[in-house]
């Protein structure tokens, strides 16, 4: 599986949307993804893809839509 | 000469106009005069830490050398490639950079009616940044430790006395750079706009509530011993002054930053047209709420799971909202009613949450439409003044020091 599905697939458990065809979503806009979802969001990308990102990272205006973490984590990579 | 609380009265207003015009004009013509700009910054740290407060001034001082070395001894410790990072030396840091104001806050315990002696205007929004900055150059964010940047970032006098809260690496950024003439002249009209939304918001509405309402029905509610409509009316009226005091307040140290070409962050935004609780934070004082966010409960939270302490998602959601938002009673200060409003703004977002999920699950069978809307605003508003009237400490002078009559 590739990393894109990957964090597809991770946004999926924590939002209950897929968003393969809504990869410019605001999460953050639209409530989706609140601090609790965050860090969730932080672990799992450590747990599953081995990419490290602290707390200190996530500025929210970059990481704030699946196409920015996906770039984010291909770039991490 | 005379001394000036920042923002405190007209005066200082035309000191400000006449300090910052040349700075402006630099800016408009692609320059960024940092000599002159540090110069204006010590005029106005005088015009508030000098004369009669000089020991406040000294205070400051001794504070700032403090943490410089702090910061500078953790950065030489954290920053260099390949650098160990134990976790005992990151909390020491920590530690030691709240050190002093943990003494402050502690002191009027002690010794009641009396303050500190290291203590002075500002310390925890001051205190707020250092420890920001040692957190984010843990998390290896902050890759360079410049003692004259960051003593810019601490002292920037606009924010000085109570925030906003700014970040360093934000800060830095615009400091370095010079604003295009377009987005700086957008900048100018929104800096203007800012202070004179100030001026109505501080020097005429908070006025109207707190000087000239509130005392009114300070003095009825304190009159009819027990409780009283003027009780209720009193908790609408500190609850307008103290949102208008402080964000007329912020709209200054944002406007006149806008002025300066730094984007400092809003602190209000529209904070009673909250629809519940969560949203209430994120529109109100917000640089505080999103540091505590940032640095207290999304870290705990991280923590939390990391370690699995808590079998649920819930749980630990819950536990670190109601740490979070006691810490910040802590932070207002060591009296019941400062611990009592934080306790009370967690337990708050436990509820919540608690139902919006429930709302999420049954969401065929649970109405939403304007009026449950609106029904939701008014009692948000209504939560959070009742929030603001244990805060302002009132029910303590009424029910526990009452006031001879």
């Amino acid at each position: 599986m590739d990393d894109k599905q990957t964090v597809l697939d991770i946004l999926q458990d924590l939002t209950g949307e897929d968003f393969s065809d809504n990869l410019d979503e605001d999460l953050f806009a639209s409530a989706l993804l609140d601090s609790m979802g965050t860090v969730q969001l932080l672990l799992d990308l450590q747990d599953k893809l081995g990419v490290q990102a602290p707390v200190s990272e996530f500025d929210r205006n970059e990481w704030n839509t699946p196409a920015k973490i996906i770039a984010k984590v291909e770039a991490a990579k | 000469m005379r001394w000036y609380i920042p923002y405190g009265n007209p005066t200082y207003f035309i000191w400000l106009a006449l300090a910052i015009i040349p700075l402006m004009i630099g800016l408009l013509y692609g320059r960024r005069f940092r000599g002159y700009q540090t110069i204006i910054s010590l005029f106005f740290l005088i015009l508030t830490f000098g004369g009669p407060n000089w020991k406040t001034g000294i205070s400051l001082i001794s504070y700032l050398v403090y943490q410089m070395i702090l910061v500078g001894l953790y950065s030489r410790y954290r920053q260099p490639k390949g650098s160990p990072n134990k976790g005992w030396i990151f909390v020491t840091a920590v530690v030691l950079a709240i050190v002093p104001l943990v003494i402050v806050k502690l002191t009027p315990l002690f010794t009641p009616g009396r303050q500190s002696i290291i203590g002075f205007m500002g310390i925890s929004y001051i205190t707020f940044k250092v420890v920001q900055t040692i957190m984010e150059t843990r998390d290896g964010m902050i890759k360079e430790f410049h003692p004259v940047l960051f003593g810019q970032f601490l002292l920037f006098f606009p924010t000085i006395s109570s925030g906003p809260i700014d970040r360093y690496r934000r800060f830095e950024a615009d400091y370095a750079k010079v604003p295009e003439r377009e987005a700086y002249l957008d900048m100018i009209q929104k800096g203007v706009r800012y202070v004179f939304q100030g001026f109505l918001y501080k020097f005429i509405l908070a006025y109207y509530f707190g000087t000239i309402l509130m005392p009114q029905l300070q003095q009825q509610a304190l009159l009819a011993h027990g409780f009283s409509w003027n009780i209720v009316g009193y908790m609408y009226a500190y609850s307008m002054d103290l949102f208008f005091d402080f964000a007329g307040y912020s709209l200054f140290a944002v406007g006149i930053s806008y002025l300066m070409g730094i984007k400092t962050p809003m602190n209000f935004n529209q904070p009673f047209k909250s629809k519940n609780i969560k949203d209430f934070w994120n529109r109100w004082h917000m640089t505080l709420s999103f540091w505590f966010r940032d640095y207290i409960f999304m870290r705990l939270v991280f923590f939390c799971m990391k370690h699995h302490i808590f079998k649920s998602r819930t749980t630990t959601a819950n536990v670190c909202y109601v740490i979070n938002m006691l810490i910040m009673g802590f932070w207002h200060g060591e009296t019941w009613f400062y611990i009592t409003y934080g306790l009370y703004h967690g337990f708050a977002m436990v509820i919540n949450d608690t139902w919006l999920k429930f709302k999420k699950k049954h969401q065929k069978h649970i109405p939403h439409n304007k009026l449950t809307e609106l029904f939701a605003i008014f009692l948000t508003f209504n939560v959070v003044c009742f929030s603001f009237l244990i805060f302002s400490g009132f029910l303590n002078t009424l029910f526990f020091a009452p006031k001879p009559y």
